[in-house]
């Protein structure tokens, strides 16, 4: 389930400038060699240093290569003599990460500008729009709550089909209007009467 | 959010600006489907179809296409889930780590995506690096110290407080539907319940919004349970295109259980573990085709979030396991009692939570919806900053828990003393004796888990999107961690023991903290929710791998037993209960020996049924009628005297067409006759033009006679989703019982209150 290297490597060399992909090389745990003794004593010999708690080496770079081949480039401080370094090495952990930058430059970007947009939307509904709309003459009725809408619909005129608002703007005005007398039957179920959503 | 209307495309671009249209064959909001009517027109809708298919090229490409627009609308359904849930986590990622410092090379990267490219990061100070600065050191430019703390502290709250209160804000003045946690109402709609505007536009695009500010601003919630919700409105918004499910109620839920499958497997990356928890948990009706179709876009929509890949891993949970190590028999007996923990927990959440919000809903608490949320938040950063547990995500926290400790783990819960002779691979380390980082780490961890048990029962039903999942996985988590590393120096001090010595040997890796804290937190949640498989199949695939599938069963099964034996209801039940939906649930028995008799409408010493005549009511009579009563239906009789039943008029359609005919037919005044009939009756001559109102009449309501056991009645009602069945006694109509009166005499059996049932 780890990308496979030769097709990161192709995506590498076909990137463009602003995507790059990073990857993250954790290095190096020691497990008993079966080669020479020499180097289980000098590496024990490191062991007892106390600033190297547990043979770990420093990690990150950008866009390695086969990981333990290039651990000889990576790993620093190396915690090994030199001659050493390949024995060393041999022992390496891979893991990939791969991020695009890209794409978390993008989402968030939309992120906050949705949000903005959200904001500036409810700051107008909030503030303006109740003193834009006050010179109108037409008020929402305000009825009590328990009128029977059946009756109300039974008794009322039928709305003339042909006559329909003229212009786009009255339209958006209307479909608005819905929208909000909407939003606000939904705000008394759940923020004051308490029905839904407890 | 219906549109009710029939916008075929030949009218111009504008008309959906218009109000809809209602037609005869839709329903109110709060009501109930007539789920056998659905399914008839949707056979018919087929029939019409099929036949049609045979005539020419274009007509058998059309019914190819109908065939086909259900795979379409769930790979639709999927792309669009994951890619939502793709933005969440990353918006998440970002704006947690915002409230503590910001990245100066480019201000959109996390904590983590900053240091990435850093160079001067070393092993032991991984997340230090000069690009991220925190608010401190970018203030008053010092980042150790007393007034630096503070300053950060102060900051903390600061941005818990602004995400909190922007995002009630939102919910409150866009779409207020948008609080919760959604799966109840979720359940509710698809058993039969119409919410109109539940799963509407605005309400997506609310919800996704201030999912990621509350996740954000650090309280005690996840976002599971809404992305459920998010997925519902996907597939709600993408089923509205295709008239096959726009017009049809009943096909319409079989794309929502599908979309809930989606909205889960993403929430875990848990394909399978998200159908099985629609199956289990959120549908009603679950027939086999919608296995096969919600497992297709539980797929995609894991595929898209991973190719979305927000965490840089290919993983689409942060806290996802990848070790192996084996686990032994004698360690099921803390597994048990993680289990017995975790049903206790259960018990108690759902009692306190179902308290608080009760009292919420009741008194002057719940005037002040955003002040509460705002002083919440305050508290919960408040007493989240100190605590380095507390203070990052929680599901950083749990997949710090989960993860076993490595040799390079540098973490304070893997402090553990390392014998500096000791060398072996990466995986097998063996049991050490804890060091004092650990010991630090487990009074955290107490104090922790404390607060959490605490701020989750308040927080849980605010006026926010709030989801309960991982929460509750992180409680278990602590526990289950505390646990396991009590037993893991137990193990080491004392390998002597009888209990040891058979599978512990000095300098073997025995005990996987890792792996009780995994047990623990599927205990705590399946105590909670009172999940069965589809909880295993979701902790197996988060772990992915066989090894602990006992410990895990064993640890659900435990929490379910346990927390059945207090209430035998899940959170989601509970809070159905509250809130009074009319939802009648599969898994409640009914054992009790009443019959129709007893529950059917009217009760000695009431009125009369109101019943419409077959040929002898007046238009006007009838208006009366329906003006006077506020019943969802009549039943029409042949006369009063013979009270013999021809079948069931539903209000609405009673309503609608009146009104079509007043309008449109000639000469149909107040004092026309309403007739059922095939043929008009015999009238007078110059009586007024008389109302043929036989298309609107259920000619086959569903009767039971006086003498059937309610245990039937209740079968029926689960088994077709009736909204109402008629009483008989020798042909003659006796009475109604409608789902209402179901449940009313339900909870009047359970010792509830029959009024807390508020809708029809």
């Amino acid at each position: 389930l780890v990308p496979q290297a030769p097709t990161m490597f192709a995506q590498r060399s076909h990137s463009c400038a602003s995507s790059v992909l990073l990857i993250a090389l954790l290095c190096c745990i020691l497990s008993p060699p079966a080669q020479a003794s020499k180097v289980s004593e000098q590496l024990q010999t490191q062991a007892l240093n106390p600033s190297l708690r547990w043979f770990h080496c420093v990690l990150l770079l950008i866009l390695v290569s086969l990981c333990c081949s290039n651990c000889l480039h990576v790993v620093e401080p190396m915690p090994v003599p030199g001659n050493d370094v390949e024995a060393y090495c041999l022992l390496c952990e891979c893991k990939y990460e791969e991020r695009s930058t890209t794409t978390i430059k993008v989402i968030i970007i939309i992120y906050l500008s949705v949000v903005g947009a959200l904001l500036l939307y409810m700051a107008f509904l909030v503030l303006v729009d109740p003193l834009i709309r006050k010179p109108d003459a037409y008020t929402q009725p305000l009825h009590n709550e328990e009128e029977n809408e059946d009756a109300r619909s039974l008794a009322a005129a039928p709305t003339p089909s042909g006559a329909r608002a003229n212009t786009v703007l009255e339209r958006v005005e209307g479909a608005q209007q819905r929208w909000k007398r909407q939003v606000q039957e939904q705000r008394k179920t759940v923020f004051d009467r308490h029905k839904m959503l407890s | 959010m219906v549109n009710a209307g029939d916008m075929n495309g030949s009218g111009n671009l504008m008309d959906f600006l218009d109000e809809p249209f209602p037609d005869v064959g839709t329903y109110e909001d709060f009501h109930t489907i007539d789920w056998l009517r659905e399914k008839s027109r949707d056979t018919d809708r087929h029939r019409k179809i099929t036949s049609k298919s045979k005539e020419s090229i274009w007509e058998f490409i059309k019914s190819l296409l109908d065939a086909w627009s259900g795979w379409v609308v769930m790979l639709l359904i999927g792309l669009l889930a994951g890619t939502l849930a793709g933005v969440i986590d990353l918006a998440v990622d970002w704006m947690t780590d915002l409230k503590e410092g910001v990245c100066l090379s480019a201000f959109w990267y996390s904590h983590e995506q900053c240091c990435w490219t850093s160079n001067e990061t070393t092993f032991d100070d991984r997340d230090k690096c000069p690009q991220w600065q925190k608010w401190s050191e970018l203030l008053v430019s010092q980042s150790e110290g007393a007034s630096a703390y503070i300053l950060n502290y102060f900051l903390y709250i600061m941005w818990a407080l602004c995400f909190a209160f922007l995002a009630v804000s939102l919910v409150r003045v866009f779409a207020p539907y948008a609080c919760g946690s959604g799966i109840p109402e979720i359940k509710t709609i698809l058993s039969g319940f119409i919410i109109r505007g539940y799963l509407g536009k605005w309400t997506l695009l609310i919800k996704t919004v201030t999912l990621v500010l509350v996740v954000s601003s650090g309280l005690s919630l996840g976002k599971e349970g809404p992305l459920v919700h998010v997925a519902c409105c996907c597939g709600n918004f993408f089923s509205s295109l295709f008239s096959k499910y726009s017009k049809n109620e009943g096909k319409r839920r079989e794309v929502l259980s599908a979309a809930a499958a989606a909205g889960v497997s993403v929430a875990f990356g848990a394909p399978i573990g998200g159908v099985l928890f629609s199956l289990e948990e959120v549908s009603y009706y679950f027939p086999l085709k919608t296995l096969w179709r919600s497992f297709f876009a539980a797929l995609v929509a894991a595929f898209t979030l991973r190719s979305i890949n927000p965490f840089g891993n290919s993983r689409l949970v942060l806290f996802y396991v990848e070790y192996h190590t084996p686990w032994y028999m004698a360690e099921l007996f803390p597994f048990i009692l993680l289990g017995v923990f975790g049903g206790l927990w259960g018990t108690l959440f759902i009692r306190c939570n179902i308290a608080w919000c009760r009292r919420r809903k009741t008194t002057r608490l719940g005037k002040y919806p955003v002040l509460e949320v705002i002083v919440i938040t305050a508290i919960t950063a408040i007493i989240a900053y100190p605590n380095p547990y507390t203070r990052r995500s929680t599901s950083e926290l749990i997949s710090e828990l989960f993860n076993d400790c490595g040799a390079l783990e540098s973490s304070q819960l893997c402090d553990y003393i390392n014998d500096p002779n000791m060398t072996r691979p990466v995986d097998d380390i063996p049991d050490r004796p804890a060091g004092p980082g650990v010991y630090t780490a487990m009074w955290q961890l107490a104090l922790a888990l404390v607060f959490k048990i605490v701020i989750t029962i308040f927080t849980f039903g605010m006026k926010i999107p709030s989801g309960l999942f991982i929460p509750s996985m992180a409680v278990g988590a602590m526990a289950g961690r505390m646990v396991g590393i009590g037993v893991e120096q137990l193990a080491y001090h004392h390998h002597d023991w009888i209990i040891f010595k058979n599978w512990c040997r000095p300098g073997a890796d025995c005990v996987t903290p890792g792996l009780y804290a995994m047990v623990g937190a599927a205990a705590c949640l399946g105590g909670v929710t009172r999940m069965t498989v589809s909880l295993v199949v979701i902790m197996f695939e988060l772990t992915g791998g066989l090894e602990y599938i006992v410990p895990l069963m064993a640890a659900a099964v435990t929490s379910k037993w346990v927390a059945d034996a207090f209430g035998k209801e899940g959170i989601y039940e509970a809070h159905i209960h509250l809130n009074g939906y009319p939802f009648l649930d599969v898994k409640d028995e009914f054992t009790h020996r009443t019959l129709a008799t007893d529950v059917m409408r009217p009760r000695r010493g009431e009125a009369p049924l109101s019943v419409l005549t077959q040929d002898s009511m007046t238009v006007e009579d009838v208006e009366t009628l329906i003006k006077e009563t506020d019943y969802n239906g009549f039943p029409v009789v042949v006369s009063k005297d013979s009270e013999r039943l021809i079948g069931f008029a539903q209000r609405r359609e009673l309503i609608l067409a009146i009104k079509n005919a007043r309008q449109r037919q000639d000469g149909v005044v107040s004092n026309s006759i309403v007739y059922f009939t095939e043929d008009p009756p015999e009238l007078p001559p110059n009586s007024p033009h008389p109302l043929k109102l036989r298309r609107i009449l259920n000619l086959s309501p569903f009767t039971v006679t006086d003498h059937t056991p309610m245990e039937t009645v209740v079968d029926i009602f689960r088994k077709l989703g009736l909204r109402q069945c008629l009483v008989t006694r020798s042909g003659r109509l006796l009475g109604i019982i409608t789902k209402k009166d179901v449940l009313r005499h339900m909870a009047q059996m359970a010792n509830q209150d029959p009024e807390s049932i508020m809708f029809n």
